[in-house]
Parts: C-alpha cells; sequence; structure tokens
C-alpha cells in the first residue's frame, strides 16, 4: 500500500498550522485595514440626500460663501447646517416650480424640518469646535476636500484621530497665508483664499493643493518655517494642541 | 424582642480611645474609633464588597484573565464604526441662537413661596443646567441643591403628564373644563358659598391678584393655604412682639455676634443664600491680621448652622424656649436664671458690646414665644435696625395655617363644601394626622388637584391636573425680601401641563395665556408711557427693580410672652427634611442620592438619635424601632448621630410616599423611609413628649451613609482647624510636633513641573467659610452627567459624586467641640499617583496641569482608583446613564386608555437622555471618572479668550462647584499668575496641601478652619 502522505507533507502541514495560528492576527490586521479604508470612513462616497444638493453649483459657480449659510462657523463649535428658510430666501425667487426642491419647500410650508444625511461624523467623545479652527486661518477644505467641486457631498478626510494628530501633533507643516497679504488676519486668510480663487487670480502651488483638498501640508523646511513663524504670532501652543482634554472631556 | 443586649459600640472604651490620642483628634464616625470590622474594610480596600479572587477557582480565573485580555484590546473599538446619523436644521432658525453655543435666559425657581434668581442654560431648546442669577438679591449668582436640581425634575418621566379622572382614567382640559365650569357656575349664584381653594403658600404677584379678583366675584368662598413646613411662628411670634404680622429680613452683613435659636439659616430659612453668602463675608479671614464674627448656637439636631458655630450646645428643640426667656433677661440688663445661665449673661454681654451689630436668629419650627422673644432682643440689640428690618409678609399665607386647615376640614365634615380646588400641595400624605383630611376629603362631591404628581392627594380627587414645572411656564414670584422676580419659560411644556395662573384665568376669568396675565399684572405697577421698555427689561434681568417691600417700623409692644416649659424626658422633634424638605422633591434621584449635611444618609430618613440615649435605650444604628405618638406607631430605623440633643428623637418628613413616582415610592433595598406626618398632629407641629421607643429588630435595617466611604487614612494631615488666637499665634496651623516637622522643605522636586508657556489650573477651598450646604455636589453633578446609583449601590460605596463633602468632628462623642466640613473633589496631583499605574495611560496630565480623565481609552482596571489616596476617582459598575432602572421598571397601571391599562414606562430614558449637558461625554460601564476641573469650561472659556487675541482672564472660567457655591469657599484660577486670585489664596497662611507629605504635589489647596469662641465661656 503506497503511502497516503507523501514527505513534503509535513511542511504543508507545519505551514498551515502556522497560517491557521496566525489568522486571528490577519483577521485583526484585515479588520484594521477595513475599519481605515473608505467602505467604513466614507471618504470619497458621495452621500446621498434629501435634496441633492450641490455644493458645487452654490459654492464654486454662484460663489456664495461658505458663511452665508454654515453662520456658526465663526461663533460656535458647530458650523450649523442652514434652516429651510436660509433656502428659501432665494429659492422663493429662482426654481420655484422645480421638482428637486419640493422637499425645501414642504418643509418651509408644513414647518417640518429637512433631514439630512450626516456626512462628516465625529464620535461622540470628540468635541471639535469649528470657530478655533477658523480663527487660525485653517481653510474648509483643508478638512472637508475639494467642496466646490462636489455635485453631491461627501466625506473629505476620514476624520479618525491619526488624522487629526498630525496637524496638532505639527501644525507648522499646515497653517498658511498668503504672503501677498501681509495685513490678512487669519481669519480673513480663509476666506481670502475664496476669493482669490472665485476672481480667478493667479493661486501658489501652496493655495491650489489646499483648494484642490489634496496634499494639505508642506514637506518644503522653508514653508515650515515661514509656518512656524506664523504660530507664534498667532500665539498656539503647540505643546497644548495633543493634550487630550483639548478634544476629550 | 430582641435578646442582645450588649452594644456594638461600647461607649466608654470609645471614650478612652479618644482620650489616649495625641495633638487635635479628627473623626468622621463612631465606627472609626471604635475600629469596627466594617469601618477597617472601608479604609483598607478600595473596593469593598466585592468578590475576592480567592473565591474563584484556578479554571475560572483562567478563563476570566483570558476573556478580559481579548476583550481589553476591543473596547478602544468604541465608535470606530460610525453609524449613519442625521441632521436636523431649523425650518426657521430663532434670531439670537448659533447651533452648539448655549443662549442664558432670567427666570425664577420658587422654593415654599419664595423666589429665588435663576439663569437657566439653554442648548437648542432644550434647558440642561441652572445657575444663580447674579442680579437676584438673594442669590447673587449663588445656587442652593434644590435649584440646582430643579433641572431634573423638568425631565422626570413620572411627571404627571395628563388630565386624569377618578381612578386614572386620562380625560382632557376639555372635559375638565365642562364640569368645572358648570360647577363654578353653580356656585356663583351662592356666591361661592360650596367652593372652597386650597394652595401652598404663593408670593406670585399675578396669583394673588386672581386670588383677589376670586374672592370679590365670589365673596362666600374662601382660600386656605396649608404649608406643612410653614412660617406660622415667625409671624405670630412678630405679632406678640410687635403688635404686627410681619416677617424679619435679617442683614449678616453687619452682624459681629449671631445667635441661633436651633435656626437654619443657611440652607432652609427664606433668603438663606443671602444670609450665607453675608454671613460668610464677615467671616472670612485673609492673612494675618485677621477679625471674624462670632457664632453662638443652640441646636437640637445637629445642623448647617451649629456646625459653623464658635460656640454650640446642643438643647433639645423644647429647651430652646428657657434659653431665649434667658437670653432676654440677659439683655434686657436683668439676670438669666435656668440653663447655661453663666453662659447666657456672657453671650449677651458680648451682643450688647455691639450695636446694631449682633442679632438672634430663632428657628421657623421654634414656638411663637421663642420667635418673640428673639425679636424683643433684636429690637433692643438694633435700635438702628442695623441686623433686622421688618416687612408686610412675603407670601400669601396666613399666620395661623394649621388652624385655617382645621377649619377647611371642620367644613368638608359638615358638609358644606361642595367643591374644592387643591392647587399645589399634598394635604393627604401631609395634613396633621388627627385633621384626617383624607377622610374629610371624600365628603366633597367635586375635587380637584392641580399639581406636578399623580401623588397621594391627586388618587383621592375626582380630577388630577397636571401642573407645569417653572421652565414651562410664565409667572412671577417675590424674593425673600418682597423683590418681584419673573418666571421665564425656556420650553415648551413637555407634557400637558398648565400653570396655575392660567389656570386660575381659564376657570374663574377667561382663558389667557401666562404671558399676558404677568404683563397685566407688571403693567399696573408702572407708567404706562415706560411699561414696554421697563417690561423688556426687566425680563432680560429676571427682576423687577426696587420692588423690595419697605422696611416697616416696628417697636416692641406688650409683655415678655411665656416660654413652654422643656418636655420632661424623651421627646419627639418633627423638622423639614434637608434634601426631599416636605416630599416636594422626593421624584428627584439627585437629592435622594446626596448625602445629608450632618448624617451623611442618602435614600430615606431615620430616626435620629443622640449618643447618651442611645446608650440609654440600648439602641444603634440600623436597629429598627417602633415609634409610637398618638397612638399611632411607626416603624423606624434609627441612627445614632453626634452632637445631637439628648432625650430627643428627630423624625424628618417627605418619606414613607405611597404615590409620587416611581423614585419618591421606591422601597428598593428598604429604602424610601417612614412617613413621620403619620406622627404629627396639630396638636404638636415641632415637637411633643414620645413614649419610650420599643425595639422591634437589631441591626435589621441597612441604612445608606456614606460616613465611612471614601475614608482618608486619618493619622495624617488632612483637616487643619483651630481658634483665631491660635491662628494669630501659628498661622499655618499645622501641628508640628505631630508630624515631625515640616514637610514643606523635604521636597527634591523643581517648582514647576510643567515647562509650559501658558496658564497652569489650580484651586482653593476655603474650609473656613464652607457651610457644608452640598449646592456644589449637585452643581457638579448637573454640569458633568453623574449618573445617579440607587441606594443599594450607594451601600456598596459606589456613590459617583465627583465632589464629596467630609464632614469631620472633632473632640467628645456625645458633643463634638468642632464639626468641619471638607469638600474634596480630584485634586489634580502634580505627581499624580493614578498615572503611572494606568496600563493604557487613559489618565495623564495635560500641559496646564489638568490630570486628565481620556473616558474613550480607559479599560477599566481600576489601578488608578486603587492607587489614589484622596479617593476622588469613581468607576462606572453599570451603565448607569441609561439603565435608570426605576423609569424601565414596570410601574402600577395608573393610567388607561379606552380600557386598556398602560403599564410599560420607557419613554422615561429618552427624556431624561435630554437633560444631559452636551459638552460633556456621557459614561458608560467599565470607566473610571472624576474631577476634571470642569475641562469643558476651560476649553470654552479659552477658546472665546484666543479668538480675542488673549489670555483666560482671571475668574473668567468658573468651575460648577465655584459658580454654585453660596459662600464663595471655592476659588478656581491660574496658579502661574502671581495676581491671581487663587495665587494669592494659596499663598495665604492657612492654606495647606492634603497629604502633602506624599509629594504628590495637589493642585487643589485646602484652607484650614478657624474658630472665633468667646474668651469669656470655656468648653
Amino acid at each position: 500500500m503506497p503511502n497516503i502522505f507523501k514527505p513534503n507533507t509535513n511542511t504543508y502541514a507545519k505551514v498551515s498550522l502556522l497560517l491557521a495560528a496566525s489568522l486571528p492576527l490577519f483577521g485583526g490586521l484585515a479588520l484594521a485595514a477595513w475599519s481605515r479604508s473608505p467602505a467604513n470612513t466614507k471618504v470619497n462616497v458621495p452621500l446621498n440626500q434629501p435634496v441633492p444638493f450641490s455644493h458645487q453649483h452654490h459654492a464654486w459657480e454662484l460663489g456664495i460663501d461658505c458663511g452665508y449659510c454654515h453662520t456658526g462657523v465663526e461663533k460656535s463649535a458647530s458650523a450649523g447646517v442652514p434652516p429651510t428658510e436660509t433656502c428659501m430666501s432665494c429659492h422663493s425667487q429662482i426654481w420655484t416650480n422645480s421638482p428637486l426642491l419640493e422637499p425645501v419647500r414642504q418643509s418651509y410650508e408644513t414647518g417640518t424640518p429637512l433631514k439630512w444625511n450626516r456626512v462628516n461624523k465625529l464620535p461622540e467623545f470628540v468635541y471639535f469646535n469649528h470657530s478655533i479652527h477658523v480663527a487660525r486661518g485653517v481653510s474648509c477644505n483643508q478638512c472637508h476636500g475639494p467642496v466646490q467641486n462636489m455635485n453631491i457631498t461627501w466625506k473629505g478626510n476620514p476624520f479618525q484621530m491619526a488624522w487629526c494628530l498630525e496637524c496638532h501633533r505639527a501644525p507648522e507643516k499646515y497653517i498658511y497665508k498668503d504672503e501677498a497679504n501681509p495685513k490678512l488676519t487669519p481669519r480673513e486668510q480663509v476666506f481670502n483664499l475664496y476669493w482669490k480663487y472665485q476672481a480667478g487670480d493667479k493661486l501658489s502651488p501652496r493655495e491650489d493643493s489646499l483648494i484642490r483638498g489634496t496634499e494639505q501640508y508642506s514637506a518644503d523646511p522653508a514653508e515650515q518655517a515661514k509656518g512656524r513663524t506664523l504660530i507664534n504670532t498667532y500665539g498656539v501652543k503647540v505643546q497644548q494642541l495633543a493634550d487630550c482634554s483639548v478634544c476629550h472631556r | 424582642m430582641d435578646t442582645k443586649d450588649t452594644q456594638s459600640l461600647n461607649l466608654e472604651a470609645l471614650r478612652a480611645k479618644l482620650a489616649g490620642k495625641t495633638g487635635r483628634r479628627y473623626w468622621r464616625s463612631m465606627e472609626q474609633i471604635a475600629e469596627t470590622d466594617e469601618f477597617k474594610m472601608w479604609v483598607e480596600d478600595e473596593f469593598p464588597n466585592r468578590k475576592a479572587i480567592l473565591e474563584l477557582d484556578r479554571r475560572q480565573l483562567l478563563k476570566y484573565m483570558g476573556a478580559s485580555m481579548a476583550l481589553a484590546g476591543l473596547s478602544g473599538c468604541r465608535q470606530v464604526f460610525l453609524g449613519q446619523d442625521k441632521i436636523v436644521p431649523y425650518v426657521n432658525q430663532p434670531e439670537e441662537l448659533v447651533p452648539g453655543r448655549p443662549l442664558y435666559y432670567a427666570s425664577t425657581f420658587t422654593h415654599a413661596g419664595y423666589g429665588q434668581g435663576v439663569l437657566v442654560e439653554q442648548h437648542e431648546g432644550r434647558p440642561t443646567k441652572i445657575e444663580g442669577n447674579p442680579d437676584h438679591p438673594e442669590n447673587k449668582g449663588t445656587s442652593d441643591h434644590w435649584m440646582q436640581a430643579s433641572i431634573l425634575s423638568m425631565y422626570d418621566p413620572d411627571r404627571s403628564g395628563s388630565v386624569t379622572t377618578k381612578d386614572g382614567e386620562i380625560g382632557t382640559w376639555d372635559g375638565f373644563f365642562k364640569k368645572s365650569r358648570a360647577a363654578i357656575a353653580s356656585q356663583k349664584a351662592k356666591k361661592g358659598a360650596g367652593l372652597r381653594i386650597l394652595m401652598e403658600a404663593t408670593s406670585s404677584p399675578t396669583l394673588i391678584r386672581q386670588l383677589a379678583a376670586i374672592q370679590k366675584s365670589l365673596p362666600e368662598a374662601s382660600i386656605h393655604v396649608w404649608d406643612p413646613v410653614n412660617r406660622d411662628n415667625v409671624r405670630q411670634g412678630s405679632a406678640l412682639a410687635l403688635g404686627k404680622d410681619l416677617e424679619p429680613v435679617y442683614n449678616f452683613e453687619n452682624a459681629q455676634i449671631v445667635v441661633s435659636l436651633d435656626a437654619d439659616f443657611f440652607s432652609s430659612m427664606p433668603g438663606h443664600l443671602r444670609y450665607a453668602k453675608d454671613f460668610a463675608n464677615a467671616r472670612r479671614v485673609l492673612g494675618a491680621e485677621a477679625e471674624m464674627n462670632r457664632l453662638y448656637a443652640f441646636e437640637s439636631t445637629p445642623g448647617l448652622v451649629g456646625a459653623m458655630a464658635d460656640h454650640r450646645w446642643s438643647v433639645k428643640a423644647s429647651g430652646i424656649g428657657e434659653i431665649a426667656k434667658g437670653l432676654y433677661d440677659a439683655v434686657s440688663g436683668g439676670t438669666p436664671s435656668g440653663p447655661l445661665a453663666k453662659e447666657l449673661a456672657a453671650i449677651a454681654a458680648d451682643l450688647k458690646g455691639f450695636p446694631d451689630a449682633s442679632i438672634v436668629v430663632p428657628g421657623d419650627h421654634q414656638p411663637a414665644a421663642v420667635h418673640a422673644l428673639a425679636q424683643m432682643i433684636n429690637l433692643l440689640l438694633n435700635p438702628g435696625r442695623g441686623c433686622v428690618k421688618y416687612i408686610e409678609p412675603v407670601t400669601n399665607a396666613g399666620a395661623f395655617s394649621d388652624l385655617s386647615l382645621k377649619e377647611l376640614v371642620d367644613e368638608m365634615n359638615a358638609g358644606k363644601v361642595e367643591a374644592i380646588m387643591m392647587l399645589g400641595g399634598n394635604p393627604v400624605y401631609d395634613a396633621p394626622a388627627d385633621l384626617k383630611f383624607a377622610e374629610a376629603l371624600a365628603k366633597v362631591p367635586f375635587k380637584m388637584h392641580h399639581g406636578k404628581y399623580v401623588d397621594e392627594t391627586a388618587m383621592a380627587c375626582d380630577w388630577h391636573l397636571p401642573e407645569t414645572h417653572y421652565l414651562e411656564e410664565w409667572g412671577d414670584a417675590r424674593a425673600y425680601d418682597g423683590t418681584v422676580t419673573f418666571v421665564q419659560p425656556v420650553s415648551y411644556p413637555l407634557f400637558e401641563g398648565r400653570s396655575k395662573i392660567e389656570l386660575l384665568a381659564a376657570l374663574f376669568a377667561s382663558p389667557t395665556s401666562g404671558y399676558d396675565l404677568v404683563r397685566e399684572t407688571y403693567a399696573a405697577t408702572v407708567p404706562a408711557a415706560e411699561f414696554e421698555s421697563s417690561w423688556r427689561k426687566a425680563l432680560h434681568v429676571g427682576v423687577a427693580r426696587e420692588t423690595a417691600r419697605p422696611a416697616v417700623t416696628a417697636t416692641a409692644v406688650g409683655t415678655q410672652p411665656e416660654v413652654g416649659a422643656p418636655v420632661p424626658g424623651l421627646e419627639i422633634a418633627f423638622r423639614s427634611e434637608p434634601h426631599v424638605f416636605d416630599g416636594r422633591y422626593s421624584n428627584n434621584g439627585w437629592l435622594q442620592e446626596l448625602p445629608r449635611p450632618l448624617t451623611q444618609i442618602t435614600w430615606e430618613n431615620a430616626a435620629i438619635i443622640g449618643v447618651e440615649t442611645a446608650k440609654r435605650l440600648k439602641l444603634e444604628s440600623e436597629d429598627v424601632i417602633e415609634l409610637k405618638y398618638g397612638g399611632v406607631p411607626v416603624n423606624a430605623p434609627v441612627f445614632v448621630q453626634p452632637g445631637h440633643a439628648e432625650d430627643q428623637v428627630t423624625v424628618h418628613f417627605g418619606y414613607g410616599r405611597t404615590r409620587g413616582g416611581s423614585v419618591a415610592t421606591s422601597t428598593d433595598f428598604f429604602g424610601g423611609g417612614f412617613n413621620a406626618f403619620a406622627l404629627r398632629t396639630s396638636k404638636a407641629m415641632s415637637f411633643d413628649k414620645l413614649e419610650e421607643p420599643r425595639k422591634v429588630a437589631s441591626k435589621a435595617h441597612p441604612i445608606a451613609t456614606t460616613q465611612l466611604h471614601h475614608q482618608i487614612e486619618d493619622d495624617r494631615d488632612v483637616i487643619r482647624s483651630g481658634t483665631l488666637t491660635e491662628y494669630r499665634k501659628n498661622p499655618s496651623l499645622h501641628e508640628e510636633a505631630h508630624h515631625g516637622g515640616s514637610p514643606e522643605s523635604k521636597s527634591l522636586y523643581p517648582d514647576n513641573i510643567f515647562e509650559f508657556n501658558g496658564p497652569q489650573w489650580g484651586m482653593t477651598i476655603d474650609m473656613n467659610v464652607c457651610i457644608g450646604c452640598n449646592a456644589c455636589a449637585v452643581a457638579c453633578q448637573a454640569e458633568n452627567n453623574i449618573s445617579v446609583v440607587g441606594k443599594e449601590q450607594v451601600k456598596n460605596g459606589r456613590e459617583m459624586h465627583w465632589i464629596r463633602i467630609d464632614r469631620y468632628y472633632m473632640g467628645d462623642l456625645a458633643n463634638p467641640d468642632e464639626t468641619v466640613f471638607q469638600p474634596i473633589a480630584c485634586v489634580h496631583c502634580e505627581k499624580a499617583p493614578c498615572e503611572p499605574v494606568c496600563p493604557v495611560a487613559a489618565t495623564v496630565h495635560s500641559h496646564e496641569g489638568l490630570n486628565q480623565m481620556v473616558y474613550n481609552r480607559c479599560v477599566g482596571t481600576r489601578y488608578c482608583s486603587n492607587n489614589c489616596p484622596y479617593k476622588v476617582r469613581r468607576y462606572n459598575y453599570k451603565n448607569w446613564s441609561d439603565n435608570q432602572k426605576q423609569f424601565m421598571d414596570r410601574i402600577e397601571p395608573i393610567a388607561k386608555i379606552g380600557g386598556n391599562t398602560t403599564t410599560e414606562k420607557t419613554n422615561g430614558i429618552a427624556l431624561l437622555r435630554m437633560l444631559n449637558n452636551p459638552d460633556v461625554t456621557v459614561r458608560g460601564r467599565g470607566v473610571m471618572e472624576k474631577c476634571t476641573y470642569c475641562v469643558q469650561r476651560i476649553n470654552n472659556v479659552r477658546i472665546e479668550a484666543k479668538k480675542a487675541g488673549r489670555e483666560p482672564r482671571d475668574g473668567e472660567i468658573l468651575t460648577a462647584c465655584q459658580q454654585s457655591c453660596p459662600t464663595q469657599a471655592i476659588v478656581f484660577g491660574n496658579v502661574a499668575d502671581p495676581e491671581s486670585q487663587v495665587s494669592k489664596l494659596r499663598k495665604d497662611p492657612r492654606s495647606y496641601q492634603l497629604l502633602r507629605e506624599l509629594q504628590t504635589r495637589p493642585r487643589t489647596s485646602h484652607m484650614g478652619r478657624l474658630r472665633n469662641p468667646n474668651p469669656e465661656i470655656t468648653a
């Protein structure tokens, strides 16, 4: 009777045992990878909304300032989603018969709020404050991605802690100010970027990447040195930025 | 009858132990001195009442270890996988509202008829926190525990939600109005002869105006005012002494010498917040050149005033009369006779040394004669009325509310009452037992009850009408000095409630909104041209300026009133409960779980007796006795309280509820207490002779007192106190000899632990002005979403309060010389022992010196808590924030819809969630938590300051405890700034750091307690 198991079976057996033993490890790694992938974070995944609102149309084509609708962005932790009334301030005059806007008109007439699907969500133990970021000249697109290109809004960045810490640990790589306008306050810097873009002014490569929401930081030591100067001028306490209680409380 | 005769606590042995100690000896409980097993368990084990590891067999232990290692990592995955949320914006956003930022509205909280100003923090239409209104004449920005806890009552799932008819059938307002208007119309023909209104005292000008109108249109109808805890004695006393029915208003700002005759002007008397603040300001000592006021207290049941006193004598409630008489004799120039004659003469001399700067304050429950004597003394001491003035009564209560109630009961029994309208109150539960109110009420054909809960009275009525919470209604009230304040709603009614004024308008006039009614009242007081602007201003600040009642000229009339002789032998004393009061706050879990200031009991009342009395009656704490008064027996657990007057049993109202919400009626783990109202009769409203109680069982009733919990190992430098004279000699109050040299000199650490160019947060707590009122503990609970755990878990030592008020005694067992309150929360050690032991770095330091607690990292090893010498860390053994058992349980079927009973009550949790502060994480099971120095408030102020391009200013950040503190004992700020208030206080000679020898370098410093005894009086 021939041997059922050939000599190399031993090797197969050992390898399979090893593989089986490392399965939990791979499983864990896979889970971790999945939790960071767009499948979970929903980065770059457009999310359907009750009204197909286009940031591309309103913010870029029409040039409406972000703060026109997101009124809390300079004052409050939350930027705020506009009340139906804000939509109707224009749409009671234009596109009054558009079927796409029917839910908005319905909401206004019946007093029932629109229910948007949340695109940018943080865990409940994280306390983010929009106003202080705007006050330090962080442009909207640095976190939210190329909003002006979003027909249906998607999440521009994963908003996981590691991503936040990239800037909170080394803000000099991220902080930026237009040198052509030395008098700009950090807050004005945010809006200046969009005005320039809207007016079709020539953007520096850094500004271009900020607007496009890619490569938000600069690896260039000269840029980082400028960043450090800005940090000192603004009085940002870098050590403190990574303290737990700055975001968790 | 239990045969066990020996007591586990032998007094003589304890005294011998106390005497054997050297130096000042502070103690928290008799168990501590006796070093009982129970005490040892609490001090030796950080987590008593848990399974010991040895109780597990090896196999189980390995299983648990494996499982915890496997699962520990997973806890880090919380909220990695996010669900899909909705954003629901407004349709029309209110003009002033910025989502994410709270709005504040001025309103008025009314307690027992008297208004206290509040500022309500409201997040997107959801009120979440109460603060004191800085513009209010009483509280001036501070608050008390009732005010703080009132926000929980707003979201109470048990609050009455709909009109109900007899037997709990659900009715409608329309149905009610149809029936009641017909009844009133038939009364109109008889000028209201068969109509009675029974109500709680109110000071609301609008309500009083409406009542006057009703009285005018129905002259035969009568209005009765009944409160079980009332000010009848105060008013009758004024009538005796001054010939007029007036209320005294004290001025502690000027008072150098204060004598308390069983008074509680720190936590329950109208105006107590102002009194506490002014008293503390006159007592505050800063630096070496110190002057302090002096407080003498004669006290039956130990209270906050006695704890603060420089001289305190335990006198039973019926004995205060003699004291008052003796004091009057001494002050008016005679020689005092009777007990404590020598001391009274010395006190009188002291009082007379400060004309217009000394007062005698009698307790509201003391008989009228004591009040009369006290006011006669006050008139003698204050020729210029420096510390006392007399005003027209603020509420509509009469001076004889028990007689008024008796008259009503007689009329009901005689069948003269055809319809009764009860506006608030719970007379079926709290009326004197001998009046048999419930039986009389049953004879009335048409009974209506308007109140916040379906309570005992509601169940006895034909109609129950839900009342709005004060945060849902328009209204007004008067403060203790008569100042008019406004009640402004911050939310639509959550249920179908209506306010008192709306109800009366709809019944007796025409339906009008509360807003219009209050405006109408106010319009009558200001010129028409100024009305709109004046109204807006008044509403904005919450106070109508210059409306305080003017002082009435008062002079002593008549002769010295006769005081009754003390009750011989044992007596029973009836007192309002420090937290649930007369039962009106019974359904409030925060107040139930808040340790009572002196006894530190939670969730129930007890028969409180003195140490010697306990010895004589062979009783000890947790025994059950049968109290028999007026033939009515009531079983009650015993609590032995040092400093309690001998031969007296104190019983507190507000417990033994049979209706009124699932918290109020909960008897879990024998909580819920006994009903003291069952013993109280109209013949003796405050105290009377009591038969010797019969012991029913030994150690049979667990009492959840926290006095043994979180005990700091006691032979260390925990409390510092001394007299003013000692302080002048040794400002640090530190007993050098006892501790072998100053620990201050031994540190190897550098002065600045954190190399950071920014603020360093710290706190000081001045024990010299802390009155122990607990306002800070509730304020902290409200601000930081702290859970309620229930009686059983408190008994296990698992209460969650981040700040606790430790109460220490010094001196004799039965009659301690000194009582010291020490508020203690996380002291934010610079070298924190909790940090190095955390395996997951869930507790670490920030650059601003905060000991941070990162909930989302915590895996619940509890090593940190085990290593904390201050015992300030709190662990979530269960999912307390969501599983609030009492609101998940099936409750008795009280509501019926179309014949079907509704039993499940599961909406309670959703409602309670609305209370949570959105700026603070809600913690779940398995997470450690502790004081954060209100880091959410620090962050918000820091962000606003940074946006304005500056650093946070001193005093800009107020922690919740600091903001509420009536005496400003707590100061928070930047210790790196030498000019800040907190830095100056840290440099004060009295300032010391708890357990400094451990070199933990706490950021919270405590300041030693001082007493200012009269050198003429010894002991």
